[in-house]
């Protein structure tokens, strides 16, 4: 047992600063994931998350695969596109969703072009799927940054925020600026979208943002319930997917969103509220 | 400070409207209303889907541009209004206990960012207690019927404590005894002294509880003391005002059909 779960984390330090920099996701993506989810805002994120992609490849050009330049050039991206999506909603005809798809899905392919100009398949595979072995030490501050930034400004906007998801109309009669907190809120999105790029990979980063927040519904009916419970299943996915990739050598960023899919079809099948289990025993559908 | 006792002191604002005009994409939805809404009344506003009885309100509030016209407010600002939208838009599976809601009407006075008050627990269960909901501080929202989240949101605006209140449509989509205890409250409210604007649909409800009535058809059509105003002509009038308004309004805006 202490072989296969401990040891490593002792032995190697790349294991520890990994296992470290999810400790750090987990605190930063759960609560941001689990506000997107009470948003109804889960595939929006999934376009935030491709939308960093010219950022990221830019930083590539300019510096090699360096996690720290890829993720700066990612935040830059990513807000751009969440500004230019705002701006597109609020002075065209299309919704957020519509106006989010069609820039994303222009940045995604902008991006990778710009990879191909110079890198390799391997430094894409990296790029796409993330690396979080090779997590350094300047990519663990920015990461660490990300989460202490993340954390103050919730507890600051915790209010207004969770007045603007819950009710907006409210907000508006309040005459408080509910579109001011959805901008923080989306800035926090890409901030903490970019930070589990750097362990994670573009492809998987929403990963640990979304499967723990929506595994969590089943588990928890509070704010802060769900936000726990989302931080545990993120952590705890981590640290095992950072075991199972280094014993049976298989590539770090999957094996951590695995694990996190498989706490989400047992949350999903037997957890406390809503799960098929509850809803089969009270017999409602 | 307590939202369940009389405030005999408490003076409900006046709000004077100066021929207000307001336009969706050029396509007016309310003209050149003119009138007063007067310190404490309790007017209900009526009158067919479209009359621009919800844009009326949002003007008052300021949350649609003016394209003529002004409202002023008499012995008040204009955040000391209080005012509860359709609730349509509000996801009731959002993880909130009752008292949460209730307690968000005290950012009205205090802003988001200031300690709540010592006594906001007591605050929250005189204001349940008042809309037949004590005990409920912990249930969830995900637990309560329409008619239950509905009573939430007027303990809400208890806790908001402002003089005046402005309700779209609270009566819609809720039972009979639900409205039996709402009209209670709001006839506390106007007791209290504060002015009260209510959109309402429901005639026989405006009839029996409301002083004051205001009819809009895309304009001020009748606004008085109800019984003068509900009569059975005025009725018939707005009707047949609306559909030629209407059909001037297609004619001279052809796209005006679009427009919800």
């Amino acid at each position: 047992m202490y072989e296969f779960f401990i040891a490593p984390f002792i032995a190697f330090a790349f294991l520890k600063k990994a296992l470290v920099a999810c400790l750090a996701l987990s605190l930063g993506c759960a609560p941001v994931g689990v506000l997107l989810v009470l948003r109804r805002m889960s595939l929006l994120g999934d376009a935030l998350s491709h939308s960093i992609m010219p950022g990221v490849a830019i930083g590539y050009l300019v510096a090699g695969l360096s996690l720290p330049v890829m993720g700066i050039g990612g935040i830059i991206a990513g807000l751009g596109i969440a500004f230019l999506a705002t701006f597109v909603t609020r002075h065209t005809q299309l919704q957020e969703d519509a106006s989010f798809v069609g820039l994303y899905l222009i940045a995604l392919a902008f991006g990778t072009i710009l990879i191909s100009l110079k890198g390799n398949s391997v430094d894409l595979t990296h790029i796409l799927f993330g690396t979080i072995l090779s997590v350094n030490t300047p990519a663990l501050i920015l990461i660490a940054l990300i989460t202490t930034l993340t954390l103050l400004t919730l507890a600051v906007i915790y209010r207004p925020l969770i007045l603007e998801c819950f009710d907006p109309g409210f907000m508006k009669a309040l005459g408080a600026k509910g579109a001011l907190y959805h901008t923080l809120f989306m800035a926090l999105v890409v901030l903490n979208m970019v930070a589990a790029f750097q362990g994670l990979g573009i492809l998987m980063a929403l990963g640990l943002m979304m499967l723990p927040a929506v595994s969590a519904r089943f588990w928890a009916q509070q704010i802060w319930s769900l936000w726990t419970a989302a931080f545990a299943i993120a952590f705890v996915s981590g640290y095992l997917g950072l075991v199972f990739s280094y014993h049976f050598e298989l590539p770090s960023g999957p094996a951590i969103i695995l694990v996190a899919g498989v706490f989400y079809f047992v949350s999903l099948t037997v957890g406390r509220h809503g799960s098929l289990l509850t809803r089969k025993n009270t017999g409602s559908s | 400070m307590t939202s369940s006792l009389p405030l005999a002191s408490l003076k409900g604002g006046t709000l004077i409207l100066d021929n207000i005009t307001v336009s969706y994409q050029n396509i007016p939805a309310i003209e050149g209303v003119s009138g007063v809404f007067e310190a404490s009344s309790l007017t209900a506003i009526v009158g067919p889907n479209g009359g621009g009885k919800s844009t009326l309100l949002k003007a008052l509030l300021g949350l649609v541009p003016l394209r003529q016209g002004r409202v002023t407010f008499q012995d008040c600002k204009r955040r000391d209004c209080a005012y509860l939208t359709q609730t349509a838009q509000v996801d009731r599976s959002f993880p909130l206990h009752v008292s949460d809601v209730v307690a968000m009407g005290l950012c009205q006075k205090q802003g988001f960012f200031r300690p709540l008050p010592q006594d906001t627990n007591v605050q929250v269960t005189r204001a349940l207690e008042r809309v037949g909901l004590g005990g409920y501080e912990q249930r969830l929202l995900s637990t309560l019927s329409g008619g239950q989240f509905q009573k939430v949101l007027f303990a809400r605006l208890c806790l908001q404590n402002a003089p005046i209140i402005l309700l779209d449509e609270p009566f819609a989509a809720v039972d009979a005894y639900t409205i039996e205890d709402l009209i209670h409250l709001i006839q506390e409210w106007h007791d209290e002294g504060r002015t009260l604007i209510v959109v309402s649909h429901d005639i026989e409800l405006v009839r029996e509880f409301f002083p004051s009535t205001l009819v809009m058809v895309g304009e001020a059509l009748a606004w008085g003391p109800t019984q003068d105003v509900l009569t059975l002509e005025t009725l018939r009038q707005a009707k047949t005002h609306f559909r030629a308004r209407e059909k001037n309004r297609l004619h001279d805006f052809p796209d005006a059909g679009k427009v919800a």
